[in-house]
């Protein structure tokens, strides 16, 4: 039995298939434009800018273990920068990018007092500074308190142009940040973020870098959704602070999160599509909507723990953009393990990506 | 029996820690050589898991230095200390519950040694081999049973290519067995010129490892050197079997 001819495996068979249907996908959303109507191009960008909100939860709560409830202050302030941004005089849509990275980089100092509290002292102070920060951003004369504010510099593109744009915009923002989340995850510091989830004692004690680790997901969260945030604003061009800095924007992330799938990469994206489609069918029934979603919740917690694709992993052991590590045990190896190795139907690959 | 001198490698100075008024260490002066096999013993509330804590850095003293390599690493955090190839394992088994046997182990060789891709992996599975359990290589951490999780406890922590090691209670409700497959594995580890510290209540199997035995009470080292001797010294009798006539 030899350690050397064990193969570790990242991909699987479906995964590999799926790695090409993205791309395919993310072809056919490109074009997509061309084909559907003004309404729909605008629920498209809709779409992508709830996966990005859901993925970026998802990375922070479901992979790092850093439940907060208040990454609307990423929301607003990813907003409120490109309003500020264009009203100096930078073009809109490039503000709404460099906005973004100005979240990043306020995120970070904001770590140093936020990483230090643990577990729900993190989600209830993440939610105070969401409040705060809203107070403060209701402070400046542009936004005039509640009357709120316009991105009024997109007004010199033409409706047509503009929405194309904001879509284009998306659909390639939302492919990176995946791309960017994916590649960290399925990297060593993704374990390393897992690990520190789990454990963070424990972590420390085989020499992962727990406050590092956990400062870069949380920056990188609060930038992603900052991009999410002034997306929204090109789209809904009015900015009123109380509708960006609402805690309903956590919800809709845990939401999301928890009905794909907690923990698992698929799941944010399935999450964000189903929340999407309720939303579409049933966006307009008003306070009924909002019962459906806490039921809807509410069931998926109770009999789906582990959201839809938590699920189906389970169940199937399917695993279509898979994280983790797979042991392949040698021939001999293999016998030795007993019954509980697991059968891996999949094709080896030694880790080339 | 060694002494405290300058070539040690590992070494506690005037070491006491305090949790409020309660104090758990109570001027301990320890050190040992990079390849000694020391064994810890002492009833419970001793100090023992306490004193092991202090020197893997995951709290630090209330007072006292700690020093390794040759340099004082009394202020670095744990993470630093690992990377030093200082490295422990937990009484109560702390195993990543959500990932995989492999993926906990691979968290060690990779970010504690400190290896890239490949050599991670490679680090990883001969750790696992190393503790017999590249059976359970895929199964989640929660899955595995007790027995396991200690067994895991001691392949992360080789992951992590230490070269002193701190072992805290792996050996207990093993049976003869599992024991002697374990005295194999930290025997072979004694090979491997790595440094052991081993808290151990089943003092048979730790007396097949350790050619040094400390045995502690309530804070302090009562006795310390050649294994045979400590546990016939009346301190160490009285410490475990109680006051007896004074």
């Amino acid at each position: 039995m030899s350690a050397a001819s064990t193969m570790i495996e990242r991909g699987t068979a479906p995964s590999r298939i799926a790695a090409v249907a993205v791309a395919i996908v993310i072809a056919l959303l490109a074009v997509a434009p061309q084909f559907l109507s003004a309404g729909a191009v605008d629920r498209m960008t809709a779409l992508f800018i709830y996966v990005i909100l859901a993925a970026m939860w998802n990375a922070l709560a479901g992979f790092g273990g850093l439940v907060s409830v208040g990454q609307q202050v990423f929301f607003g302030l990813g907003a409120y920068f490109a309003i500020r941004l264009a009203d100096a005089g930078l073009n809109p849509f490039l503000s709404l990018f460099v906005s973004a990275i100005i979240v990043g980089v306020v995120s970070w100092p904001l770590s140093l007092v936020m990483l230090r509290l643990r577990n729900g002292e993190f989600a209830i102070g993440m939610w105070v500074i969401a409040a705060l920060t809203h107070l403060l951003v209701n402070l400046d004369r542009l936004v005039q308190g509640e009357t709120g504010t316009s991105l009024i510099s997109l007004n010199v593109y033409d409706a047509a142009t503009r929405r194309v744009t904001i879509y284009w915009l998306a659909l390639a923002s939302m492919s990176a940040l995946l791309a960017i989340l994916f590649g960290l995850l399925r990297g060593s510091t993704g374990a390393a973020i897992r690990a520190i989830r789990d454990n963070e004692d424990a972590a420390a004690s085989v020499g992962v870098r727990v406050t590092g680790t956990k400062r870069l997901l949380f920056v990188l969260a609060a930038f992603g959704i900052g991009v999410a945030g002034a997306l929204w604003l090109a789209t809904s061009i009015t900015f009123q602070p109380k509708t960006y800095f609402n805690v309903q924007w956590t919800a809709y992330m845990i939401f999301m999160v928890l009905v794909g799938g907690i923990g698992t990469f698929e799941g944010a994206i399935l999450g964000a599509l189903v929340f999407f489609l309720i939303e579409t069918w049933f966006g307009g029934t008003g306070v009924w909507y909002l019962v459906g979603l806490g039921a809807t919740a509410v069931l998926f917690s109770l009999f789906l723990p582990r959201g839809l694709w938590g699920t189906v992993e389970e169940r199937f052991g399917l695993r279509l953009l898979p994280v983790g590590y797979r042991v392949r045990l040698a021939e001999d190896a293999a016998d030795q393990s007993g019954g509980d190795a697991q059968p891996l139907k999949t094709t080896t690959n030694r880790e080339t990506a | 029996m060694s002494s405290l001198s300058d070539g040690a490698t590992l070494s506690a100075t005037g070491v006491h820690k305090r949790f409020g008024a309660l104090v758990v260490l109570d001027d301990i002066d320890f050190a040992m050589g990079a390849d000694e096999a020391v064994g810890i013993v002492g009833p419970n509330g001793a100090g023992k898991t306490t004193l092991l804590s202090v020197l893997s850095g995951a709290f630090p003293p209330s007072s006292g230095s700690i020093a390794f390599k040759g340099d004082d690493v009394t202020a670095l955090p744990a993470t630093q200390r690992c990377r030093l190839g200082l490295v422990r394992t937990h009484q109560v088994p702390k195993p990543f519950s959500g990932m995989t046997t492999f993926e906990n182990v691979f968290v060690a060789a990779s970010h504690g040694a400190g290896l890239g891709r490949d050599e991670a992996y490679e680090e990883a599975l001969g750790s696992l081999k190393l503790c017999g359990m590249l059976g359970v290589a895929n199964r989640r951490a929660e899955t595995l049973g007790l027995l396991d999780r200690k067994r895991l406890e001691l392949a992360r922590a080789l992951a992590a290519r230490p070269t002193l090691l701190l072992l805290d209670e792996i050996g207990g409700g093993l049976t003869d067995g599992e024991a002697s497959e374990l005295v194999g594995t930290i025997k072979e580890l004694c090979r491997r010129k790595i440094g052991i510290v081993w808290i151990e209540h089943i003092v048979h199997i730790l007396l097949q490892v350790a050619e040094r035995l400390i045995c502690m009470d309530a804070g302090k080292i009562i006795a310390d050197g050649e294994p045979q001797a400590v546990m016939a010294d009346p301190q160490v009798i009285r410490a475990y079997l109680g006051g007896g006539p004074k």
